[in-house]
Parts: structure tokens; sequence; C-alpha cells
């Protein structure tokens, strides 16, 4: 890969002192899926947060760099407008804004910030239910204030409405798949797939192999105690999902 | 034992004797013709109850937080007159903001009821209202009524000085079974006089009759930025399986001295929704004292304060679940910047016969710097032993979690953080039903922080 979208190379970062990422190198070039999958705590919320540019977190060795520039410099809202969508594992409720009012500023604003103008209320909304249909997502849903009140699975929902909303070059998917149930999985997948194109690239992040069913990855990472210990085809997924995590331990151990 | 505990300590003044220049201007006010034998009394008793105690000091329990005597104690605050033309075509368009609604409304100006600035001639249906003295309505007994809540006798010596000095009222009378949509506009401006402060003592009365539906809305306004001080006294009776619902908005300068206390009363069934919202004055206080007197009454108590620089605000209530059945919601948030304080207070009553009580108490700060000061002290006595009665208060800063969610999807650091300010009082604001009053504020609110005009309709709050 000559110029990937993404490169991160040697990428270290530690939490209260505590070293999580320790050492990662990935390439993911416009166009393709890669899966990252591995067990609870090996760090792949981390590195999600750390690419989204979460402060919580502490960068102690390493580059990555994004569409030809330095991704760790830029502030949260310029990778937004720069085309990196982190769909939260966790997603956060505000009580108090409304999710449309929101998503109208938040893509006005990356609109705005690449020099583009912005979208007008009405083709805004034509917008939101041309993606709303294609989620199957409820009017009342999108009406609420942001994910407030939302079912587990209706907040997986919201987080791809807003990624098909804002049509990142680059979506990472922290487990958007924990909480959802078979169909709204599959709807979810539907979601994430119609917006696959030579353009963008997804990094999806999932323990289970469940949903790479559905969304069909080029790659398989995994990751093991902050470093990727194997990487392979979609088939990787299928061994990972009969053999579990164990046997990569030492492989783990041995790096 | 010590020698110390063997002689008392000196008593601390809990309460400061008026000033004589209080006297003076109470003579002129006895001395006033035409008024019914029945006020005269009324003031009288007011005026001696007033000067026997005094003003509280912090000394007392009620006032630790806000010392009112050394506001109240000063020797010269004027009573204006009745404004004349040119005050009137200034304080026109001061009173706008209640205008702009076009339902009825009427405007007091310096404790005055000023029928030229007021919008009585269409009231809808079932409504009657007008100066409480003023009002010629034969045959009504409104005036008996005064001082049934907002006891001049007790502890309590605010409502005696509103009583002794309030210059005309206004009362609002929802007929039985009326559903009125308009939003019934009370609006006090006050003009802050030349050089000397000035004082005001509003005073509301306001009856809803059985099974009738109204809003109510007091505003309080300064013409300018003069201190002055207004002391406003609220009585509300809900009769049965009434609905009302009764918003009190503040917005006076923050040189002003604002002391409010709304009292009220609801009868079996009844549903009364208060919104305390505090914007301006220098230094606040809010007394809101609740009776649920009947069965199955329900109360919600909304507040929203909002201080900054050195404002200090102080909200006490009281909820007094008297009857079974009773449910009671209050939520009271606070966002404190720059050097402001402010004091929360809540009590819950829950008496022996008031069984099935269903209450739930919380006070929220959202704290924007690090020298300002919040202050809650919830305090229940619960009596009957099949309640449900939850409280919480809690002061935080702005969710750094929340903060970095917008920020991910593109909104700036700056913009997130005022949009989570507002998203902090549009919660309270959303507990107001739409309104032209609700529109109103949630636009004030959204422009103040982020400098922006919001959408429209309730989107901007996803409410
Ligand atoms: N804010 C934090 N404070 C302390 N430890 C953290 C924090 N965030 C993550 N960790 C720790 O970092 C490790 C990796 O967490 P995480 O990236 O969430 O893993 P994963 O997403 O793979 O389950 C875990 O041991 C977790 O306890
Ligand atoms: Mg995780």
């Amino acid at each position: 890969m000559a110029n990937p979208l993404l490169k991160i190379e040697d990428l270290h970062a530690a939490v209260q002192g505590k070293e999580i990422l320790r050492g990662i190198d990935l390439a993911v070039g416009a166009g393709e899926v890669h899966a990252i999958m591995g067990p609870n705590g090996s760090g792949k919320s981390t590195l999600a947060g750390v690419l989204a540019g979460r402060d919580s977190y502490a960068v102690t060795a390493g580059r990555v760099t994004y569409a030809g520039q330095d991704l760790l410099e830029m502030a949260p809202e310029d990778r937004a407008s720069a085309g990196v969508f982190l769909a939260f594992q966790y997603p956060v409720e505000i009580p108090g804004v409304g999710n449309l009012y929101f998503l109208r500023a938040a893509l006005n604003a990356q609109r705005r910030q690449r020099g583009e103008e912005e979208l007008d209320a009405a083709d805004f909304l034509q917008l939101a239910k041309k993606r709303m249909r294609l989620l199957e997502m409820d009017d009342t849903l999108t009406r609420r204030a942001v994910n407030e009140g939302f079912s587990g699975g209706e907040k997986k929902r919201n987080e791809i409405f807003q990624m098909a909303m804002l049509e990142p070059k680059l979506a990472i998917l922290d487990e958007t798949d924990s909480g959802l149930d078979i169909d709204a999985l599959k709807i979810v997948a539907q979601g994430v797939n119609a917006l696959r194109d030579a353009q963008r690239a997804m990094l999806v992040i999932t323990h289970y192999q469940r949903l790479l069913n559905y969304i069909v990855p080029d790659y398989v990472h995994v990751l093991s105690a902050g470093r990727i210990v194997k990487s392979g085809g979609k088939e990787l997924a299928l061994e990972l999902e009969e053999k579990g995590y164990g046997w990569l331990e030492p492989e783990a151990a041995a790096v | 034992m010590s020698a110390a505990t063997l002689t008392a300590p000196p008593a601390p003044a809990v309460y400061t004797v008026p000033d004589a220049a209080y006297e003076r201007a109470f003579a002129a006010i006895a001395a006033r013709a035409g008024e019914p034998a029945v006020l005269r009394q009324l003031r009288r008793s007011a005026f001696a109850q007033l000067q026997q105690r005094g003003f509280p000091t912090s000394k007392h329990e009620e006032y630790r937080q806000t010392n009112l005597a050394a506001v109240l104690q000063r020797s010269a605050f004027a009573l204006p007159e009745r404004p004349g033309a040119a005050t009137l075509r200034e304080a026109e368009r001061a009173a706008q903001p209640g205008a702009a609604f076009g339902g009825p409304q009427l405007t007091f100006v310096d404790g005055h009821f000023t029928p030229e600035l007021s919008r009585l001639n269409s009231l809808p249906a079932g409504v009657r209202a007008g100066g409480l003295l003023s009002a010629n309505d034969a045959g009504d007994d409104r005036l008996a009524r005064l001082g049934e809540l907002a006891d001049i006798g007790g502890e309590n010596t605010l409502a005696a000085f509103n009583t002794a000095f309030f210059g005309d009222g206004a009362w609002v009378e929802i007929a039985p079974g009326a559903q009125v949509d308009a939003q019934i506009e009370i609006v006090h401006l006050a003009t802050g006089g030349a050089g000397v402060p000035t004082m005001a003592h509003p005073r509301q009365l306001i009856l809803a009759g059985r099974g009738s539906r109204a809003k109510v809305v007091e505003t309080y306004l300064s013409l300018n930025g003069a201190a002055h001080l207004t002391n406003a006294v609220t009585e509300i009776f809900v009769a049965e399986n009434a609905e009302l619902e009764h918003a009190r908005l503040q917005q006076e300068n923050t040189a002003a001295c604002h002391i409010s206390a709304v009292h009220s009363r609801q009868a079996a069934d009844s549903r009364l929704r208060l919104h305390a919202l505090t914007f301006g004055g220098a230094l606040t206080r809010n007394d809101v004292v609740t009776v649920l007197n009947g069965p199955g009454a329900e109360a919600l108590l909304n507040g929203l304060y909002v201080a900054e620089g050195r404002q200090h605000v102080d909200n006490h209530t009281v909820l007094d679940h008297a009857e079974p059945r009773g449910a009671s919601r209050e939520y009271y948030r606070g966002i404190l910047d720059g050097q402001a304080t402010t004091a929360f207070r809540g009590r819950i009553l829950v008496r022996p016969d008031a069984q099935h009580t269903d209450a739930v108490q919380s006070d929220k700060n959202l704290l924007l710097s690090s020298d300002c000061t919040a202050n809650a002290d919830p305090q229940l006595e619960i009596r009957a032993d099949d309640v449900r009665c939850t409280h919480g208060a809690t002061f935080g800063q702005i969710d750094e979690e929340a903060l970095f969610y917008l920020r991910s999807r593109g909104v700036g650091a700056e913009m997130a953080r005022h949009l989570l300010i507002f998203a902090f009082a549009a919660e309270a604001l959303g507990r107001l039903n739409p309104s032209p009053l609700r529109t109103r504020l949630e636009t004030e609110l959204f422009s103040r922080w982020t400098g922006l005009t919001p959408p429209e309709g309730a989107e901007a709050s996803g409410g």
C-alpha cells in the first residue's frame, strides 16, 4: 500500500500511567474494511478513542498518519471534519440537545470547516429522512434528545444513522453489534454495507464473529494485550469463533 | 463543666427592627384615602408585626445563606408615585416581552397597576382579572382572601412587609370549568427612580375554579440598571380538579434585590405546575410554599436559576403533603459562573394523613467556574408510613464524555460547551408546557450561550 488512508506506526498509549496500547502497527487503505477482534480489555476501545481524539489517553510513542496529516495533532472536531467518525461503544445521552439539531449543527460545522456550503433545514431534513429509511429509524426517535432514554439497540442504530448522515472517509465502529438482536444487527449491517465504497475505509471492532457474517471484512486483526498478534483474511474470524482467543495468548507473550 | 457554659451567650439578633424611614413611609400609606376598612386594618396589623419583629438576619435559621436585614435595614427605599407620561412611554417598550404574546396582560409599574399598558378588554371566557384594589367588581370578597396563605402573623415578616406596603396587586380568577388557552400575563416593571433606590411590593391573588385549566405568567423586569427592591407575594388557590400552570420569571437587572414568596393551596385531584425561573437580581430570595390539601393533588415545582458575576440566588421551598395520594415532583437546576453563590433548601413534609404520597426532589447544579458556590439542603419530614419519597442533589462540571461526543461529530469545542450549558437549562424549560413563554426562553437562552438563533420549534432541545 503506497499511500494508505490511515497509517498507525508503533502506537503506544497509556491511561493513568498504565500502558494499554503497546506498539500497534496498522495500515488501512481507502475502500478497505478491517476488523479488529480481541478479548475484553485488550485495548480495542482505547485504540478507537486515540484515533478519534479522546483526551483521557496519553499517547506515549508512535505516529498516526491520516490522509497525509498527523492525526494525533488534530482536535477531535478537526478529525471529524477531515472524515474520521467513531461509532461509540457506549453512546452518550445528552438530554436537552435535540438529535436532529445536533446532527445538523455537526454536519454544517464540518461543511464550514471544509469550505463547503451549509445545508439548509429543508435539504437537511430530506437527507435525514432518506437515511432514517435506510436504518428503519422511527421519526419519534430522531426528534428526541440525543440518545435520551434510547434502548441499547436504539443507541447503536443512532450511531450508524449519524454515520450515514456525516458520510465519513474513515468509520470506526466500536462494538456496534453488542446489544443488538439479530434483526437489528441485520439492519445496522445493511446500513453499514450501503456506505461501503471505494473511497471509504472502515475499522470494525468487535468481540464476536457474528457481525462479520453481515459486514464481511477484507482483513481481520487480533488485538491482545495492546498488540496486534495476528492478522489474516476473513477466515481468521471463523477460526477465532471456533477456537476462542486462548490459542493466541502464547503468541502474544512471545512477541 | 466549664465556666463558659454557665452563662448563656447573648441571643444573636435573629431580626432587626426596621428603620424609622419605613414608619414615615407607612404613615403615608395609612393616610391614603379610599382604601376599604378591611384592607386598612390588614395593613396596620402587618406593619405592627413588621415593627415588632423586624427583618430576618443571617442568624435566622431560614435565612442563614441570605442576610436580608443587611439589605432591607437601609434607611431609604423610596416608594415611587404612579408613573408620569414620560415614564409610561419608556415602560411601554420595556413591558413588550409580555405584550408580544398578545394575550391578556396586567402591567404594573413600580407596583402601581397601569391600565394604559395592560390588555384586559378582551379577556377569554371564564377569566376575570384586574387590579386587586382598583377592579370594580361589586360583591367580590377577594380582599378577604388576602393573607389566607401568606400569613402576616408568623415568622415571615416579609409577607407582612408586602402587605403593609403593596400599591396594588393582580387579581386573576378562573371560573369553574373554564378552559383557557391564552397565557395570562402579569408584568411588573421597576423604573429604578432617580438616585434613591425604589421599592415595590407586587401582590398576586390567583383563584383557579373547580375543573378549570389556565396558565399565568408573572414577569419581573427593570427599566434600567438602577438598584431597586422587589418584595412580591403571590397567593394561589387551586380548586378541585383544576389545572393551573404558573411561571415566575425574574429578569430584573443585576443591581436589584428580589424577594418573592409563592403560596399555594390545592384541593383534591388538582394539578399545579409552578415554575421559578431566576435570571436577574444581585440578590434573590424565592420562597415557595405548596400545600397539597386534598387527596390526589399533584404539584410540580420546577426551578431554574442562572447566576454569574456576583449574583446570589436563594431558593427555599416547602412541599406540604397534607392529604393522601398526593404526588409532587420538584426539580431545581442551577447554572453558576463567576463568583455566583446559590442556596437551595427543599423541605418535604408528609403529614400523618398523607398516605401513599409520592414525592421526588432533586437539585442539580452546573458549576462553570471554580469560584462559584452552590449549596443544597434537602429536608424530609415524613410522618406517614406508606410513602415514596426520594431526594438528591448534584454539583458538577460540564460532562467531559458528552463534550467529547459532540466534538467527535465535528462540533467545535467552544460550541459544544455552550450547547451543553444550554442543554442543562433546556431540560428545565422542557418542563413548561409548550407556550409562547417557553419558546421565548428557549430562544433567549440558546442565544445567550451559543450566540446563535435557534431553529424553529423545540428542535434544538429535542422537546
Ligand atoms: N479511563 C480508564 N481508566 C483506567 N483504565 C482504563 C480506562 N479505559 C480503559 N482502561 C483499561 O484499559 C484496558 C483496555 O480497555 P479497552 O480499550 O476498553 O478494552 P476493550 O475495548 O478491548 O475491551 C482495560 O484493562 C481497561 O480496564
Ligand atoms: Mg471496548
